[in-house]
């Protein structure tokens, strides 16, 4: 895989070399790795839009690369393996994150719209138009099939109590990239106690999704 | 009370995945008014335990708020229901839904599914360069290339990468490229053959 990306990287290289600091291969495992963690999170995680962009025009140089390939060679199907292949990583993820964005919408929203101003945002620009879109789109729905029909005292639905928020204390696998010391667990049941554990690097853990969530954003575990 | 409403969450229920019945349209009017009189029985009470401070009535003004709030829930659940089970249409079958599902559907139901693509067709523009991309294909991670194809139904004719057409008429097999396959496959108009 390594060499394909390096003929596709030889192109990016002369384009695009200011904004990619990383090698193809350096950003491929970076999506990969994005893909996992939003696909074993229950709740949304940060919007790695540059990613995705570098992603898409990776995509676009190696199709590029492919199209100037003769027929019926052997490389050309290699590379469109691994063009369907990275294709395939990219969708999963943004589908991922649009379906937590369905499931959770008023949620997503709210906690975008109450992040403080430096703090990086869950959602691309576009993901928030749809958000909202999605919102509008169901609250006008339920009011025009029966909420308008309804006595005057109920005609509106609170939609943050009323869809389910992501469960956070669900169990997820890990491993742990760098080394962490002195992580507090919180008690399950009342008759457990806190706890302090050490999680060093490569070692595998199944621990509730709420106790290691910053350290997903900080990239300091990897979701499996 | 609110029996007509459990009914409706139900009916839900018993269709199995993510299918999706008809429109009860009758069940919604039905518990609409059941609220609608439930409401009204109400105020009339209200009013009477505020002027002759009848507060014996008050037990039931609140049953049947806590009914009325009842009912509210409940046809709210199945409405939402539903629109998740549309929304799941549109990634299985495309953007255009067979008939027999459309009949399924109110007309409030088919302009939240028109709403609902559109917004879905506008983010997936947006991503990356020029085209966007989009993720309703590539379900499934790739195995291989190309893949053994037979025809179910006629379709016409089929243009590939390279610029050949092909015939796709009923039970013809041809080895296509994958990525070209797969929305005919779900559609159900060709079908995978797994020798």
């Amino acid at each position: 895989m390594a060499d394909v990306l390096s003929d596709a990287g030889d192109v990016s290289g002369e384009e695009g070399s200011q904004e990619d600091v990383m090698t193809p291969a350096e950003l491929i495992s970076k999506l990969q790795e994005a893909w996992l963690n939003e696909k074993f999170a229950p709740e949304l995680l940060e919007n790695k839009s540059e990613l995705v962009e570098c992603v898409m025009e990776q995509l676009t140089h190696m199709e590029e690369n492919l199209q100037r390939v003769r027929k019926g060679d052997v490389k050309a199907s290699v590379h469109r393996m691994e063009i369907d292949r990275i294709r395939f990583v990219l969708s999963s993820y943004l589908r991922s994150r649009l379906q937590k964005i369905e499931k959770f919408f008023p949620h997503v929203l709210e906690k975008e719209k109450s992040r403080a101003d430096g703090d990086p945002s869950f959602l691309s620009p576009e993901e928030f138009a749809f958000a909202k879109e999605y919102l509008a789109n169901t609250e006008v729905y339920l009011r025009t099939v029966a909420l308008k029909h309804m006595p005057p005292n109920l005609q509106s639905i609170d939609m943050l109590k009323a869809v389910p928020e992501p469960c956070l204390d669900s169990f997820v696998f890990l491993r742990v990239k760098e080394t962490q010391e002195n992580i507090l667990v919180e008690p399950e049941t009342d008759e457990q106690k806190e706890y302090v554990v050490d999680l060093d690097e490569g070692s595998q853990h199944l621990m509730r999704y709420r106790t290691i969530a910053p350290l997903v954003a900080s990239g300091a575990v990897q979701l499996i | 009370f609110c029996e007509k409403a459990l009914e409706l969450i139900r009916e839900l229920q018993r269709m199995g995945d993510g299918q999706l019945p008809a429109f009860n349209e009758d069940g919604i009017r039905q518990v609409l008014e059941e609220m609608k009189a439930l409401y009204e029985q109400n105020q009339s009470d209200v009013n009477e335990a505020k002027t002759e401070g009848k507060s014996e009535l008050i037990p039931t003004i609140k049953f049947r708020h806590s009914c009325l709030l009842r009912n509210q829930r409940c046809s709210a659940a199945y409405l939402y229901d539903r629109l998740l089970r549309i929304r799941a249409l549109r990634w299985e079958y495309g953007s255009v839904l067979p008939t027999t599902i459309r009949f399924h559907m109110c007309a409030e139901e088919t302009e939240w599914f028109n709403q609902y693509k559109k917004s879905l067709a506008t983010y997936m523009r947006s991503l990356g360069g020029e085209e966007g991309l989009d993720i309703t294909q590539d379900m499934k991670p790739p195995k291989s290339l190309y893949i053994e194809v037979r025809c179910l139904k006629d379709h016409g004719e089929f243009e590939i990468d390279d610029g050949t057409v092909i015939l796709l008429k009923k039970n013809s097999q041809h080895f296509l490229p994958r990525w070209k396959c797969e929305q005919l496959i779900r559609q159900g108009i060709l079908e995978h053959v797994i020798s």
